[in-house]
Order: C-alpha cells, then structure tokens, then sequence
C-alpha cells in the first residue's frame, strides 16, 4: 500500500532540484517549426506525487493519454495507479500559466493480484489508458492491467447535505425526547471535490495479457486485445464479452506470431486494425462476419534480402498502431522505424522514418540487455501532419510528413528550466564528434521515453520519462 | 405538517427522523432502504414541505449510486399525490430531469418512464407550460445522455398539445434523428415508431418516412439495426398502397445491407415485417428474402433465420402456402440440416418439427422425416436434444407408430448418451412414447432402459426417472406395476450402495399412491420396515419420510401395528435427523 496523504497537492512545495541552464540555446533551433518549450514550471514527478521524493518501481509511468478535448491528461504507472491533470483555465492576472496541467484526480486502479487457478501473479501495472466520449458532466476512463479492464467515473461534488435530525452538526447524539420536528437536510456549497469511482469491472475475459485498449466510435462498445484473442465489449454488461479476432493454433507449439497492438478506426465504428509480430497489420470488417478472423486488408512490406539478420524477425515486431485522426493513414512503430501506411495501399508503407538507425549495429548487445523487446509507442498531432515516438537516453523523435525536417529532442531534467526552449539534440554516428554531439556509446539504454500523447488540436505533447512526466508546448509567440 | 406530527406524538416522529437521517447514511444499503420508504417521508412531511424541501433536497442528490438513483427514479413515478396532486405535479420535474442526465443507462431509463408516467398527469395547459420545455431542454442539451433521454418522451407529449407545439416537436425529433453522437440517433431510431404510432397520418408520410429513410442508411451500422424495428411500426401505419413506394425499398436494402448486424435484425424481426406488410408482399418480396437470409454466409443471420422457419411458413397466405413452402423454403431447410455451424443446426431443430403440422402427413413423411433422422444423430447433443423437445407435433401428424419405427433407434442411443441432460429430456417423454406404444411394445423395447435409469450416476436422472415410473404405473396400471416394475425396485433394497437403496425408498414414495393400499402394505411396507436398521442415517430418515408419504395409503391396523414401533424406536435414533424426520411422521401421521 502506498501512503496518500490527501489528493491535493500543493504544488508549491514541490522542489526539485535544478542545474541552471548555462549555455545560450543554439542560433539554429529557433528557426526550425521545433520550438518547445515545458510549460510547467516543473516536470511532473510522479515519485513525488507518491508523496516519496526517491522513485521506486512502482512509480514508473506505464502509459499516458489526453482525453479528447486535450483539458484532461491521465498517466497510469506500474503501481496500479491513475493520475488525471487538468490544464489551468486561462486567466488575465496569470498569462504565463496558461496551459499548466495540474493534479486533479489520483486513484489506486489495480492492485495486485494473484490467480490461484493457474498459480500465477496479476501484476497492478497500468498497459493502457483510454478516454470515453464525454456524455455528461463527469469523465469516464478505461485503465487496464494484463487481465482486468476497468471503467472509472470522475467527477466533481461541490455541495454537501448538511442537518440531522437524530444528531448535532458536530456528531451529538440529540435526546429523541427533544426532537418534535422533522428536519429535510439542505445542500451547501462547500470545496470542490473530486471523485473517482470504478463503475465496471470488465474482468475474466483474457487468457494472456491485454495489451490495447479501443473505444469504438458508436460510443458503446470496446475491444481488448491480448496477445492472440481480441474481445468486444459493450460498456454497459461485463458479464459477457464476444471474440472477435483468435489467432490461437491448436497446438501452441505452432504459435509463431502474436497480437501486439488494436485499434479501432476513429470514425467508421467496423473498421478495426491489429499488428502482429512479424510486422504485418490487418485490417478486419465486423460488418463481413462475427468473427473476424479473416482480415479484409494486409499490410505487409516485402523484406529486403540483403539486410536479413538473425533479429530480422525482432526488430520488424510492431509495437503500437495507430490511426490518422482523418482515419486515412496508419501509423506504426516497430523497432527502428516508423511507418505510415494509406489504407488504399497494402504492399508498402506511404512513408518510413528512421528513429534511430544508429542502433542497427549494436543489436546484438540490445538483445542481449532485453532492448531489442521494449515496445515504443508512436502518436500523431491534431492535424496528422507530424508524428512522434520515443527513443533511448531520454531522447524522442518528430517526424513532419510535409517538409520531411526531422528533430531529436531530450527529456530531462538535467537540460533544461522552467520555459526554457528544448534544444535539438544530435547523436554522432561516425568517428568524428562535433562538440553538441553524443556518441551512440555513450547512450543511456536504461532511460527510455515508451509513452507519449500529443493534445488532440494544439501542440502540447507529454512525455513519460521513466517516473517523470514532461509537457512541452509550441513555443508562444 | 407539523400539526400532524404532533398530534401524533413523538413516537411517530422517531422513525420517520431515522429515515431521513439515513437519506444520506455511509451505508448504501440504508440509503436505498430509505429511498424506498420516500412516500412514508412525504406523508409525513406532508405536501408542501415536500414540495418545498424534500424534492429541492432530492433533485441535487444525483451523486449517489446507481441502485438508489434507480429507486428515486422509480419512486418520483409515484408522487403525483404526495405533493398535493395533478395541480402541483410539475414540481416533480426537476429531480427527474436531473436524473434523466445521468450516465447509467437503467436510471435515465427510469427516470424517463417516470416522467411518461406524470406527463399523464399534467393538464393541457400544464404540460405546455412545464413538460413541453423540459423536453426541449433535454433534446437541446449540452450531453448526449439528456439527448437520448428526451427521444422517450416526444410521444407522450405530442398528442396533448397545441398544433404549434407539435410543429416544434417534430422539428426537435428531426434534429435529433440527425444528432452528431450515434447514441442519439440509436435513441431516436429506436423510438421512430413509437413517435410515428402517435403523428397524423400526413405528417407520418411526410416526416417520418425520409427520417425512416435517413436512419435506415445511416452510416453506423448499430443505428441501422434500429431502424428495422422501426420499419415494423411504420408499415402497420401506412396503407397497403404505400407501402411499396415508401417502404419496401428500404427493407430491401435492409435485408441486404453490407452488415451482418442488420440482416440479422431483419431475420430477428421477419415474423413481425411479415405481418405488417401483408401477404402480397410477403409472396413476392419477402419469399426470396428469407431464401436469402437462410443461405447468409454469416451463422448469426442463418440461426435467426432459422429460428424464423416455423412463424414464417405458418403466416404465409393459405392458397399458396404448401406451394411456397415446397419449392422455396424447404430446399434451403434441407441444406441446413448439414449446416458447418450448431447453433444454425440447433435453431432449426427447435422449430422444424412445427413444418409436420403445416404440411401435413404424406409431405412430412417424404421430405422431413429423413430431416428429422439426421438431426436425430447429430453429433451436437443440443441439436439431438431440441428434436426429441418437439416430437409431439410430428406425432399428431404421422402417428406413433410409423414415428417409432423410425425414430426408436435413434431414442434408445440418445437414452444412453453421454450427456446427462440429453439422458432426462428423453426420460420426459417416456410417458407420452409409453402411452401411445402400449404395453407390450413397451416392455419388449423401452422398459429395460426405465429400469437403467433408476441406477444412473446423476441425482437427476434418478429423481426423474423415479418419476417416470409413477407415470407409467398411472397409464398402465396397478397389475402391470406388480409384475414388472415393484419387484426390481423392491430389489434394490440390498443394494451395496446406499444411494440405490435411497432409490428404492424414493421410488415407493412415489409409487404407492397408484400402486394403491394392497400392493404398498403386503408388498413395498415390509421392505420399507426393514430398511429402517439400515447403517447409514440418510436411508434411515429416507425411512421416516417414506412411511410418512405411504402412511395414508397403507390400511390402518399395519400403520398401528408395525409403523408405529418403528417410527418409534427412529424418535430415538442416535443421528439429529432421523430423530427429526421421525417424531415429524408420528405427529403428521398422527400416531403419537
């Protein structure tokens, strides 16, 4: 258990500590569309929010995730717990805060569990984080772990009944001989409160470990996908759930690929996508039959002979997918790359972006520390016309589609101050190395960047850090 | 109300304090106690402390549960006089406005069949001034939830109001049928035809039918299922001459449409399409419809499709009927039979045998009997299961014989088959096979099995094979009992197993009424008496309910004489419950 001393955090408190920022930013990098620059005047530090100032395991951030107006930002962690930012409305006296996400909401999601059937441990890890659609005033979330999908209300309380009939406002038990009225309690205002509160428990319904989470655009339904089945859900009955994807062989000798990522298509509530691990992805119709075993489009790139390796297969594993908010293009990461495919073309990807080639002569040594599995996410911005995906030593990756610029930029706390401009960041693959430049060997393959979002219409992204969580933002003006 | 609390005194007050103390108790389960109890509340509140506290307190209690939210929803229903009657009834409409917004589906449900509920209790002028604007509100809210909700109560409100309020209405319904969120346009599809049973029939051709239209090719499939539940209300409105031109192509489309989903609906509700546009349309569009649906390549459209067989035949017009059922359903009947799917297979087994009745004897024997037999042997045990369910219908169209030369084969393997609910669906219709087969076919074929049953590994199959033989003994009487039923069961008394021997005891129990007094005292009592030093407690309480049963039956003196001392003696039995059912037979048979 972890101690939670009240769900507010007083932000001013907070102290972390801080290298000034000695070097002028470079000439360069104001010119480039990359200006970014943290709009907090702190990063985020989920250590401390775990009221600890020292991160443990529990306290690495596992998946972060806007909601659909961007007002909303929620992180899970490998604790089992959710926390929800709210950005700071903006305000005349404050210009500078504007677009500050500030804790609104923390819960336990998952605890850790243990399956006696099969003598196996449930890990509280959150995999995934997915917003619903506003209905009403409160927000709803799914949080996952590798079993148990759940749903969870937030919402605000700012009243609060007050009168008793049978006791005092202080708790006084009354003399029933005095009472010779009925009292009806009245509501009063008091401080805003925020609840969370599970509503359903989608559980027993995957064998393996869930590792997507989608929400169907008809607003009722979901899929959960684990390594070789994918469910369909309505929101509403958690006693039941349809297989719509099963890839398992009769004999799991057999088994030679696996589930790694769904998603639905954001607009056409029958379209869906899953990618497996030989870096195919397939494209399943609801609409042609119950069960979608037979996919209605295959992506595939032909393997080029001449870099065939023994990590071939490995690398070309994908790790995420995901749709284009146009619904148009697909976007997926394997371990090098990343791809955009057009759903009119299945033979080869539209575009192919190098994360960081520069590892493809270190892969032995990446197997050999288990890198060579990590599963790096990749996000589109609001208007599909840029992406971005992680890398190794803190460092993520932009790509824009348009004028093909691309820029390395680095998460960490060491770098940079409140406000200050991200610089570009350059890893010096030949022998000789410029003065700002790092040498692939002396990467950090321990501080990997896995997650990040990007605010669904402006230029605000989050950036997961091992247990810190970064928000940079376009610069303003 | 005060006086009235203080005429009645404080002890009447007490409790009603508690209540609303525990309006907002930690304790949920207090909580929807006291919801529960909100009209006790009331009263004693009386009228206008109701209207004036209790319902401002309730309308901001939407924080709480579901399970209470549901109970207020429902109770608010109920409130009309308890906030002084119809006069005041629209201060009922806050609190069930709010909870018409929440997010769970069962309470805004709730809320809105409570608000149906008192819209019938506004006056005219009321439900203009009060109800008509909350359902706008509701319709042009910021949230679908208020959205979906406010498609329900269009039709309450339409028929009471001026003919510019309905004019909005219709206009607000449009809206919604065109609502960005698919919830809102499920909701308002799913109550186009409520809305169109309540509209002028103009105002049904010229509005309710391009909303029909637009639904119906909607470009989400789940609101496009809707839409054909629509299509049934709809074309029972229009006349006959209309339909062709305003409906029909869009059914067509329907039962074609690209989403599995939707054929299925369309196969779901085919009896209900089939009534509402009438025979002539049915013989020439709905015929090749339904071929089509039975020969889906989707399992889920032929099992509803199947499902459908029997209804469909039934209601096709009577001149052409065996004709259409002959050469266009038959055929794709057929090929179901061998479906790769069992659920295809089962649906249609559970109504196939309805066909015997429609087309009569000679057809039934040369075109389903053979049907019947495949499906008899099929591998799937619910396929086997839903054909032995259903044989009474064939029965009466070909008789008991002919049914038993060709489908005994096929009962005796499903009576020792694997499966034990497979084993008691045909023990269930041993007493109407028994009956018609007469003695001798019986004992020559079925009884051994009868007898089988009796010592089967499944509590189940026992009990109800006892019962069986009650049955038997009923239809053929005391003397063939005496022959060849009572001396088997009275020789599973010295069975080894304890539960065969329970067996015997629960086979006189139900044996000894038409068994009758001189076959249950010479014969069955003796064993029963013996029974009683049985070793294991639950024969020996068996005992003593045993001869509680029989008792009446058996004559007077031997009750006296031998049941009493061995009723006795078990009163005092070492075990709790043979002691209790003991003294329980003594007193009921009244021999203390």
């Amino acid at each position: 258990c972890y101690p939670w001393a009240g769900s507010r955090l007083s932000r001013d408190s907070v102290a972390l500590r801080r290298t000034p920022w000695s070097r002028p930013p470079p000439a360069d990098a104001g010119g480039t569309r990359w200006v970014l620059e943290e709009i907090d005047n702190r990063k985020i530090n989920n250590s401390f929010l775990r009221d600890h100032n020292y991160a443990t395991e529990a306290d690495i951030i596992s998946t972060v995730e806007f909601n659909s107006t961007g007002e909303l930002l929620a992180t899970g962690d490998k604790g089992g717990r959710v926390v929800v930012f709210q950005r700071e409305q903006e305000s005349k006296n404050q210009p500078h805060r504007r677009g500050e996400y500030n804790v609104y909401s923390t819960f336990q999601s998952h605890e850790p569990e243990f399956d006696y059937l099969k003598s196996l441990e449930i890990e509280e890890k959150i995999n995934k984080i997915r917003w619903l659609p506003q209905q009403n005033a409160a927000y709803f979330l799914l949080s996952t772990n590798d079993k148990t999908v759940k749903l969870w209300k937030i919402s605000e309380r700012d009243k609060r009944p007050e009168g008793y009939n049978l006791k005092d406002e202080d708790g006084r038990i009354r003399d029933p001989s005095t009472i010779t009225s009925l009292r009806v309690p009245v509501l009063r205002p008091m401080d805003l409160m925020v609840e969370a509160t599970p509503r359903r428990v989608f559980s027993n319904g995957h064998t393996y470990h869930i590792n997507s989470i989608s929400v169907n655009s008809d607003y009722e339904t979901y899929m959960s996908t684990d390594d070789l089945r994918i469910n369909l859900w309505h929101l509403e009955i958690t006693n039941r759930s349809f297989n719509i994807v099963d890839i398992k062989p009769a004999n799991m000798e057999e088994l030679t690929e696996v589930i790694t990522a769904a998603e639905f298509h954001p607009h056409q509530c029958n379209t869906f996508v899953y990618s497996s691990s030989k870096g195919s992805i397939r494209l399943c119709d609801m609409r042609a039959a119950a069960l979608c075993d037979n996919h209605s489009k295959f992506f595939e790139e032909p393997e080029d002979p001449s870099n065939r390796s023994f990590f071939s297969e490995i690398i070309s594993s994908i790790s995420d997918v995901k749709f284009s908010h146009s619904g148009r293009y697909l976007m997926t990461r394997d371990y090098l790359t990343v791809k955009v495919w057009d759903l009119n073309m299945e033979s080869k990807p539209l575009e192919t972006y190098q994360v960081h080639d520069y590892l493809r002569s270190k892969l032995c040594s990446l197997y050999e520390n288990d890198c060579i599995f990590d599963k790096f996410e990749c996000v589109w911005n609001g208007s599909d016309s840029v992406i971005m995906t992680g890398s190794y030593n803190n460092f993520f990756r932009m790509f824009d589609r348009n004028t093909k610029r691309d820029v390395t930029l680095e998460a960490s706390r060491e770098n940079s101050k409140p406000r200050a401009i991200l610089k570009p960041r350059k890893v010096c693959v030949g022998g000789k190395r410029r003065k700002d430049e790092i040498s692939v060997d002396s990467l950090d393959f321990s501080k990997k960047i896995l997650h990040t979002t990007w605010h669904p219409s402006e230029n605000i992204i989050a950036v997961a850090a091992t247990n810190n969580l970064y928000i940079f933002q376009d610069k303003v003006n | 109300f005060p006086e009235m609390a203080g005429a009645e005194g404080e002890d009447s007050l007490y409790p009603i304090a508690v209540l609303i103390d525990e309006l907002r108790n930690e304790d949920v389960q207090l909580r929807l106690n006291s919801i529960k109890k909100l009209s006790t509340i009331a009263l004693a509140l009386g009228v206008e402390r109701t209207r004036t506290e209790l319902i401002p307190f309730l309308t901001d209690t939407i924080y709480d549960e579901d399970e209470v939210l549901l109970a207020l929803a429902e109770q608010l229903g109920n409130f009309t006089m308890l906030v002084g009657g119809p006069e005041y009834v629209h201060c009922l409409l806050p609190p069930l406005e709010s909870l018409a917004t929440v997010e769970e589906t069962v309470v805004r449900d709730k809320a809105v069949e409570s608000l149906r509920k008192i819209s019938q209790e506004h006056s005219p002028v009321d439900l203009e001034v009060h109800f008509e604007p909350l359902v706008k509100r509701l319709a042009s809210g910021d949230w679908f939830t208020s959205r979906t909700s406010a498609c329900g109560l269009f039709s309450v409100c339409y028929p009471r109001v001026s003919n510019t309020v309905k004019a909005e209405i219709r206009q607000h319904f449009r809206t919604l049928c065109s609502d960005e969120t698919p919830m809102v346009r499920r909701a308002a599809a799913s109550k186009l035809g409520e809305f169109a049973k309540v509209l002028e029939l103009d105002y049904v051709k010229s509005d309710i039918i391009p909303l029909f239209t637009a639904l119906a090719s909607d470009e989400q499939d789940s609101v496009r299922l809707l839409a054909v539940e629509a299509c049934v209300s709809i074309a029972t409105l229009l006349p006959q001459e209309d339909l062709e031109t305003l409906v029909m192509s869009t059914l067509r489309q329907a039962a074609e449409d690209k989403s599995w989903r939707v054929r299925y609906m369309v196969a779901d509700k085919f009896s209900e399409l089939q009534k509402a546009v009438g025979p002539e349309i049915t013989k020439n569009d709905l015929v090749p419809a339904f071929q089509n649906l039975l020969k889906d390549c989707e399992a889920e459209v032929r099992a509803a499709a199947a499902n459908k067989v029997k209804e469909f035949c039934e209601n096709l017009p009577e001149d052409s009927r065996e004709t259409l059922i002959m050469s266009h359903v038959l055929p794709c009947v057929k090929e179901l039979v061998s479906d790769t799917n069992q659920h295809v297979k089962s649906a249609l087994a559970s109504v196939i045998m309805g066909l015997s009745t429609i087309l009569g004897k000679d057809n039934t024997v040369e075109h389903l009997l053979p049907l019947f037999l495949v499906q008899l042997k099929d591998e799937c045990p619910e396929v086997r299961l839903n054909i032995i369910s259903n044989l009474d219908c064939v029965n009466e169209v070909i008789g008991i014989r002919q049914l038993s030369q060709s489908l005994l084969p096929a009962i005796v393997e499903l009576a020792e088959d694997a499966k034990w609910r497979v084993r008691l669906a045909i023990i269930e219709y041993m007493p109407l096979l028994a009956g018609q087969l007469g003695v001798e076919f019986f004992d020559e074929k079925l009884n051994s099995l009868c007898m089988a049953w009796l010592v089967d590994h499944v509590y189940a199959i026992r009990e109800a094979a006892t019962c069986n033989l009650m049955k038997l003994v009923e239809k053929f009487g005391a003397e063939w009992a005496q022959n060849t039923i009572v001396p088997k069961v009275l020789g599973m008394s010295n069975d080894p197993n304890y539960l065969h021997r329970m067996t015997t005891l629960f086979c006189i129990k139900a044996l000894s009424e038409a068994c009758g007094q001189e076959i249950t005292t010479k014969h069955m009592l003796p064993v029963v008496l013996k029974m009683s030093n049985d070793q294991v407690a639950n024969v020996r309480f068996n005992v003593a309910k045993c001869l509680q049963k029989i008792g009446p039956v058996i004559d007077s003196n031997a009750l006296q004489a031998e049941v009493k001392p061995v009723l006795e003696k078990l009163a005092t039995d070492q075990d709790m419950d043979v002691k209790y059912f003991a003294q329980e037979a003594i007193s009921v048979l009244a021999l203390a």
